[in-house]
């Protein structure tokens, strides 16, 4: 491709950086010195361009050595890659982690968002705007939920160098939050994953009893507590085997849709187009959620065996796996299992001498809730903006790179080792028999055992929260995170199942449960919402580039006001509101609204 | 000898639109049947000669079964389907993304809003006078192209026609997120600075006068640009042997404009700057 | 951006004469300058030439041609294809009997592989290259043969950059190579081909290493391409002035297409041979006579029946021989047996090679008509200057295009004073010679054309509005033909096959202006993305990519000579000398340096090439000259 670069030059370091994750340019025309055997032959074309999936962990290279991409950096990437100067600025503007303009190279991400708002992030913020200003090293970010719910507030440093090194401060206060960021190596160590589940140990436990009870970097610990059973189990099944299995046990998708497993595995199955890929989905973004963080980080090897299987089952010999950008400890867990996975044959060219090729690869999220959405996601891995694509076609016909595609959610994907160990049947027994299985909670808020829960489908949300000890003047409660809905403290009965919450007319969405009592202003949490979608939106369709803009402004306008005061207001949202459902591309469009509409039909929120 | 038939035979799927059965080949979009059905159906990013964005949302349609309205500009006609073209809930939607536009960007010279707008009595000012805005400057960095984002819806039209669709410059791409993307260059830098090469292909597509030639935008600040008083003439441009279509826009016989017609075979509406902008010579008459 | 002040042309309104070539010139009536022109052909009834226009209408060009053969009783009729194009109808035509490129733009989106050979289409060719950018995103691969790194290079899956002017070792090597793996197409060579024994031989010396020493590329860079070209279902071989403009442009073009012989590359939907032309016209002029050895229809001025149609349908007689081509004209202009030039549209003075010998040539003659919309270097030169009509803009009429579609030209505004159509003057001109001529608007000319060339007679004004051009050969108002030529070729029946295509068997000549330790660098020249030939047109605008000329030099020359960019320099050649500012272009090599035509008035690059024609088509070697650069005593830094 012909492209155009501008006279900015990489610094050595950036250089070094991008060389690090490409290796040395292999001509002058990609950045080498000039040969004499450059200016006779040059080789590029499709192979050249076939690379720009390579962008965004590029952008992350840079990022994580220098803290910012440069003009020259960035040009030097495009012509390593023969990516366009200005689609990879496009790409490199559309993530909040980066940053095109200079700055320090530590930056702390301090949460603002719901749970950590009610645990007092403001305060927090306030502090620690006021020690780290200016001149002191460190950027300060306010950042959408972080995922450490049950320790908020939350927050995050992050140090550019080689290597990068962060640090999390979590329950953080001001002191800590800047000790982190100003020295990340010698901050206190995270406690291990177990502590967000209340429940560790129980021998009851599925999907969680590995957590807290085997070391998460040890291969040998992960087969001593039945890992690779289910895989072993899923050869002798075949994959038609595997998928009806699958399909009998009433698994259905965990992210927050519910589409039935089986069926998608078995349309992506049948796709006579190739190749297949399998991609899961680990960018767990929505505010309040933080299970898959406690899985990867806890049971690595867990998520290693069941995406093996699951794309055993699909015919893809290629995984990714797109992890959040602000958890590095799921990271290095993650990088650490699958490399321990590969070195021991599990993966490979021959997984368990099966004749099966299959590998892993991790991409990183850059900070940005609408990857989560799949075809956003797999723009991001493709190299593009993660804007979300039209369906149809649906992924599993044209997904990733255009091809036949399965996309599974981490808890979705554990959920199929205890099928294919206890077998379908047993597995459809649990729970009810509309939602079958088990079910991860991430309780947080105004409870004191916050973390992540196991529940049968069926119980109740009275029994999550009393399990969780639910504190005195519950005003409300906020079901599926941000993009679910608020339900009254006297619903306790609503069962915790997709049907029970349809018909209780709210959601499960991603099995967020966030207590809220009456310290916490309700028009306060409203507009925090709406904020996270305003910032959160891609900005491609219009209903919600400007809808949720709209739907700020118009609950900032009534954030003080209630009753006819409010009236119009209240109209305007709804139209809104509706139009957004009705006409957006994406999810996140069609449900930036829902909570606000529960808060004002179910809660009486400004009345 | 037989001649090559590149022509894949499309068989005809039969469906109904507004409660009337009508059929469409296989491949064809809801619009596109839509249209040859006689009906009307507001489009902004649309473009003829360019695959469907859907970004804009304003052609949204019911169609039975499916949770949320569906772009009838991108949603291919399926047999069986059941499309419903003015609803009440259709209507709702095309009204707010009306109003949430017009409340954001200047849509003064985006052809037909004004007339949408009156029929889906779309009110833009119920959103107060602090409702955000664009609030851009028009940049004129350079003699051919003014870029007004202002304007700007962010089709995606301009970013298409420059990339892969068809000039495969990669000029310009969005850049930001949600209400602050915009069309931008690399770094958001002039136009001069960039890859840009000047064709005017973005210009072509361009639904709302965001981006236009530096001769319109100064006949239009000066008052004297008359689109009623001008030709449009068809000729071959005289640049090179490809044999490119241009198509004159005269008034008062002077050329004002050149543009291609979007269904040439030879350039498929797209030009190069000495076809888009290579007439002055003609016209240094003294 | 460099501050420069470029020429800007303003139209001419009036007739311009003058008495003598000392004096300036004055305005006058048309009656006048048209009287002028009369005695001044009348005169030189028997040396006399015409310089038709490759941007004009087929429409002029068709009476033009007339003009010559009719009222000037000659063959000597020409036009600037001479200086790019006429090496491709040359060998196009000795291979397969028609000048045309055999396939049509919408091939190429669906082809297999694209060869881009001495061609920048990208720059040069925009919109055609859109439609290789198609086939490229569905799938086709495609290679590049240029001595620059060009923007289209950059596209290719594998660019060779051979040395200027051994084309032809590269297109042998390329064929041995194909031949040695087995990949020839025997039953198409059998079939459809002659002399493929012959051409064995020739190109069985042009080993892979053979070629790599002379050509610079390496040996499995042309293995690469000569697998990919014959294993491809499709291929698409496209070429420019690259090859053209050469000393042995016709012999570059005949190697090229041998390949398509070779392989069976040829008469397919997308596969075929695609020149493409510099001017919206090249195709249209050559087609409609405006060359010394063809009649309109592109049909052979020595077959006595076709003569006999053409002197029965114009009540003359045509002379049984080719006429001079306009690098012949140019040296009888010297030798005298042409004494007036009837010059329309076209700007030798500074679109020739050696322009200085061509300024002076003219100046030679008795009488120079120019008819043109600017007063040019060539029009400075005139006894007589007549203004004219912009034919894109300003008139009617149909013009040519590379993919052989001929398509209508509009008439959208008025000239400026009182300027004419050419076709209005050349008939004036004619009536005061004795030939009253009536045509009442183009299309009489067109269908005056229809009549007399087969390849037309199905496109009437209203079918090519409704087709949007219709491709040649179209003999029927009814039907339409293949988007590609010489399908024939693959007919089994040995009738239908028609005339078998002979291989061209050509030998390597290395380009003439030779480099040594006097001009150590090789220039090559060539176009600019929004500039065109001698910017008397593209120098209206105000392009932001414009510099200016620039003598572009490889980094590695620039520092061995001690210049930056900006720095003017003193740029010599065995023919002249001019100073130009250094522009440092990573996309060159050391030892090759790039200029364009299109700033004459401010580096008359034409100072430097070199007139050494082609012996078949007459074009010269603009692409390979000899030079030196010399660093000035006191740096000039220009920007």
């Amino acid at each position: 491709m012909d492209l155009h670069f501008g006279d900015s030059k990489p610094t050595d370091e950036e250089r070094a950086a991008i060389d690090a994750l490409l290796g040395p340019p292999e001509s002058s025309w990609e950045g080498a010195d000039r040969s004499d055997a450059d200016l006779r032959w040059a080789r590029g074309g499709r192979e050249a361009r076939d690379r720009r999936d390579l962008l965004l962990p590029g952008l992350h290279a840079i990022n994580d050595r220098v803290g910012w991409i440069s003009d020259g950096a960035l040009d030097h990437l495009c012509r390593r890659l023969t990516v366009p100067p200005a689609e990879a600025y496009g790409v490199a503007t559309f993530y909040s982690m980066f940053s095109v303009k200079p700055r320090p190279a530590t930056v702390l991400h301090v949460c603002t968002d719901l749970a950590c708002a009610a645990a007092g992030a403001s305060e927090l913020c306030a502090g620690v705007e006021a020690r780290l200003g200016l001149g002191s090293g460190v950027h300060v970010e306010r950042s959408p939920c972080l995922g450490l719910c049950e320790r908020a507030p939350a927050a995050l440093a992050i140090k550019a160098g080689d290597p990068v090194r962060t640090a999390v401060s979590a329950p953080a206060t001001v002191h800590e939050a800047v000790l982190a960021a100003s020295s990340p190596d010698s901050a206190p160590q995270e406690p291990p994953a177990a502590m967000a589940v209340p429940q560790a140990g129980d021998p009851g436990l599925t999907l969680l009893r590995r957590v807290g009870v085997v070391d998460p970097s040890s291969l040998d610990d992960y087969r001593s507590h039945g890992g690779y059973a289910a895989l072993r189990r899923a050869f002798a099944l075949g994959p038609a085997g595997v998928i009806r299995e699958v399909t009998d046990s009433g698994l259905v998708g965990r992210g927050g849709a519910a589409f039935p497993t089986g069926r998608k595995w078995q349309a992506t199955a049948s796709q006579p187009d190739h190749p297949h890929y399998l991609v899961c989905n680990a960018d767990e973004s929505e505010p309040g959620t933080f299970k898959d963080r406690v899985i990867l980080e806890g049971d690595p090897f867990a998520l290693v065996e069941s995406m093996t299987i699951a794309a055993y089952a699909t015919g893809a010999h290629r995984g990714y796996l797109y992890l959040r950008g602000e958890y590095p400890r799921a990271l290095r867990r993650m990088e650490h299992a699958i490399a321990q996975a590969r070195a021991r044959g599990f993966l490979g060219d021959d997984v368990l001498g099966q004749g099966y090729a299959f590998d892993i690869e991790i991409r990183r999220g850059a900070g940005a809730y609408i990857c989560g959405e799949e075809t956003a996601l797999f723009n991001s891995i493709e190299g593009y903006r993660g804007e979300p694509r039209s369906k149809p076609p649906f992924p599993v016909e044209k997904g990733l790179f255009g091809k036949p595609t399965v996309e599974n959610n981490v808890e979705t994907l554990v959920n199929v080792l205890p099928i294919l160990t206890m077998g379908a049947e047993a597995y459809a027994a649990i729970g009810t028999e509309k939602s079958t299985g088990p079910k991860l909670f991430c309780v947080s808020g105004s409870v004191e055992r916050p973390g992540i829960y196991e529940l049968p489908f069926g119980a109740t949300l009275g029994e999550l929260l009393d399990l969780a000890g639910v504190r005195p003047r519950l005003r409300a409660v906020l079901l599926g995170g941000a993009a679910g809905g608020f339900v009254r403290p006297d619903e306790r009965d609503i069962p915790l199942t997709f049907e029970g919450t349809r018909e209780a007319g709210t959601t499960l969405g991603s099995g967020v449960v966030m207590a809220f009592d009456d310290t916490v202003p309700l028009p306060r949490l409203l507009l925090r919402i709406a904020e996270f979608f305003r910032d959160e939106s891609c900005g491609q369709c219009v209903p919600c580039r400007v809808g949720t803009v709209r739907q700020e402004e118009a609950l900032h306008r009534i954030a003080e006001r209630t009753g006819a005061a409010a009236a119009d207001d209240i109209a305007l949202l709804r139209e809104v509101g509706r139009a957004m459902r009705d006409a957006s591309i994406c999810g996140l469009g069609q449900t930036a609204w829902n909570a606000v509409e529960s808060a004002i039909d179910r809660l009486g929120a400004y009345e | 000898m037989t001649v090559t038939e590149l022509g894949i035979p499309r068989r005809l799927l039969e469906f109904t639109i507004d409660g009337q059965a009508v059929r469409a080949p296989e491949g064809a979009t809801i619009l596109d049947a839509c249209r040859a059905a006689g009906k009307d159906i507001p489009t902004l990013c649309e473009g003829d000669t360019l695959r469907p964005k859907n970004a804009c949302r304003v052609c949204v349609v019911e169609v039975e079964g499916s949770r949320t309205l569906v772009p009838a500009c991108s949603r291919k006609a399926e047999a069986g389907m059941e499309v419903r073209t003015g609803t009440e809930r259709a209507r709702h939607s095309r009204k707010i993304v009306l109003e949430l536009l017009a409340s954001s960007v200047d849509l003064s010279m985006t052809p037909q809003v004004a007339e949408w707008i009156k029929e889906y009595e779309a009110k833009p000012d119920r959103f107060g006078p602090d409702a955000a805005r664009l609030n851009e400057e028009p940049r004129v960095d350079n003699d051919l192209y003014v870029r007004d984002y202002d304007k700007c819806i962010l089709c995606y039209k301009c970013v298409d026609a420059c990339g892969d669709q068809w000039q495969n410059t990669f000029a310009i791409s969005v850049a930001g997120r949600g209400f602050d993307a915009r069309i931008a260059v690399e770094q958001d830098a002039p136009l001069t600075d960039s890859a840009c090469v000047y064709c005017g292909n973005c210009i072509e597509v361009c639904p709302t006068g965001a981006l236009s030639f530096k001769s319109e935008f100064d006949m239009r600040a000066a008052g004297t640009w008359d689109e009623s008083a001008q030709t449009e003439t068809t000729t071959i441009c005289a640049y090179c042997g490809v044999g490119c279509n241009l198509t004159l826009h005269v008034q008062d016989n002077e050329i004002v404009k050149v543009t291609s017609p979007h269904d040439n075979p030879v350039t498929h509406g797209n030009l190069c700057i000495k076809g888009r902008f290579g007439y002055q010579h003609v016209q240094n008459r003294d | 951006m460099r501050k420069r002040q470029p020429k800007i042309y303003t139209r001419l309104t009036h007739p311009l004469v003058r008495d003598a070539r000392d004096e300036p010139f004055r305005r006058a009536s048309w009656d006048e300058a048209l009287d002028r022109v009369a005695r001044g052909l009348q005169r030189n009834r028997d040396a006399f030439g015409m310089f038709a226009c490759a941007r004009a209408t087929n429409e002029m060009n068709y009476v033009a041609q007339k003009f010559a053969r009719v009222v000037m009783g000659t063959n000597n009729v020409d036009s600037c294809n001479r200086t790019c194009h006429a090496p491709s109808v040359a060998g196009l035509s000795a291979a397969f009997g028609s000048g045309g490129g055999t396939s049509s733009y919408e091939e190429i989106e669906h082809t297999d592989v694209i060869v881009m050979w001495g061609s920048n289409a990208r720059f040069a060719h925009p919109i055609f290259f859109q439609h290789v950018l198609k086939g490229i995103r569905n799938g086709a691969r495609m290679y590049a043969v240029d001595p620059r790194r060009t923007s289209t290079a950059e596209w290719a899956e594998s660019w060779l950059g051979l040395n200027v002017g051994t084309d032809i070792p590269l297109a042998h090597a390329v064929a041995r190579e194909i031949i040695h793996a087995g990949l020839a197409n025997e039953a198409f060579i059998e079939r459809a081909t002659t002399g493929y024994e012959e051409y064995k031989k020739l190109v069985e010396p042009w080993t892979l290493s053979l070629a790599e020493k002379v050509t610079g590329v390496p040996a499995r860079a042309i293995k690469d391409l000569a697998h990919a070209y014959a294993r491809a279902e499709r291929a698409q071989l496209c070429w420019t002035l690259g090859i053209t403009e050469h000393h042995n442009g016709t012999d570059n073009v005949r190697a090229l297409i041998n390949l398509s012989l070779l392989t069976g590359q040829v008469g397919r939907y997308g596969a075929g041979l695609q020149p493409l032309r510099g001017q919206n016209n090249v195709q249209g002029g050559g087609d409609m006579g405006a060359i010394p050895n063809r009649l309109p229809g592109f049909q052979d001025l020595l077959d006595p029946d076709i003569r006999l149609k053409f002197e029965s349908a114009w009540d003359t007689v045509i002379r049984p021989h080719y006429g001079l081509n306009l690098t012949e004209m140019f040296e009888a202009m010297e030798e005298g047996s042409v004494r007036a030039v009837y010059c329309i549209g076209e700007n030798p003075a500074q679109s020739e090679a050696d322009s200085d010998q061509a300024v002076r040539r003219m100046r030679q003659l008795d009488f120079l008509v120019v008819q043109d919309i600017f007063l040019t270097k060539t029009a400075e030169l005139a006894d007589v200057v007549l203004p004219a009509t912009a034919g894109w803009a300003e008139t009617d009429g149909t013009t040519t295009s590379s993919e052989r579609r001929v398509q209508r030209v509009r008439k959208a505004v008025d000239p400026p004073g009182e300027a004419r159509e050419d076709i209005d003057i050349m008939c004036e001109i004619a009536a005061r010679l004795g030939h009253d001529w009536k045509y009442a608007d183009a299309e009489a000319v067109w269908n005056e054309l229809r009549s007399v060339s087969p390849d037309h007679y199905g496109m009437t004004y209203d079918r090519l509005a409704e087709h949007q051009g219709i491709q040649w050969p179209c003999p029927s108002t009814e039907e339409l033909e293949p988007t590609y030529l010489h399908g024939r070729l693959w007919e089994k029946d040995p009738q239908r096959r028609g005339r078998p295509a002979p291989f061209g068997i050509v030998q390597h000549d290395p380009p003439v202006d030779l480099t040594d330790e006097e001009y150590p660098i090789r220039l090559t020249t060539g176009r600019r993305l929004d500039s065109y030939n001698t910017g008397v047109q593209s120098g209206g605008f105000a392009s932001p990519l414009r510099r200016g000329e620039h003598v572009e030099l490889s980094p590695e020359d620039a520092e061995r000579y001690g210049v930056v960019v900006g720095e003017e320099v003193q740029v010599s050649s065995r023919r002249g000398a001019v100073v130009a500012p250094v522009w440092v272009e990573p996309a060159l090599r050391p030892g090759l340096a790039f200029m364009t035509m299109h700033f004459p008035d401010e580096v008359d690059t034409n100072s430097l090439t070199i007139e050494a024609n082609c012996p078949i088509a007459g074009t010269a070697e603009f692409k390979a000259s000899a030079i030196r650069i010399e660093k000035l005593p006191v740096a000039t830094i220009v920007r």
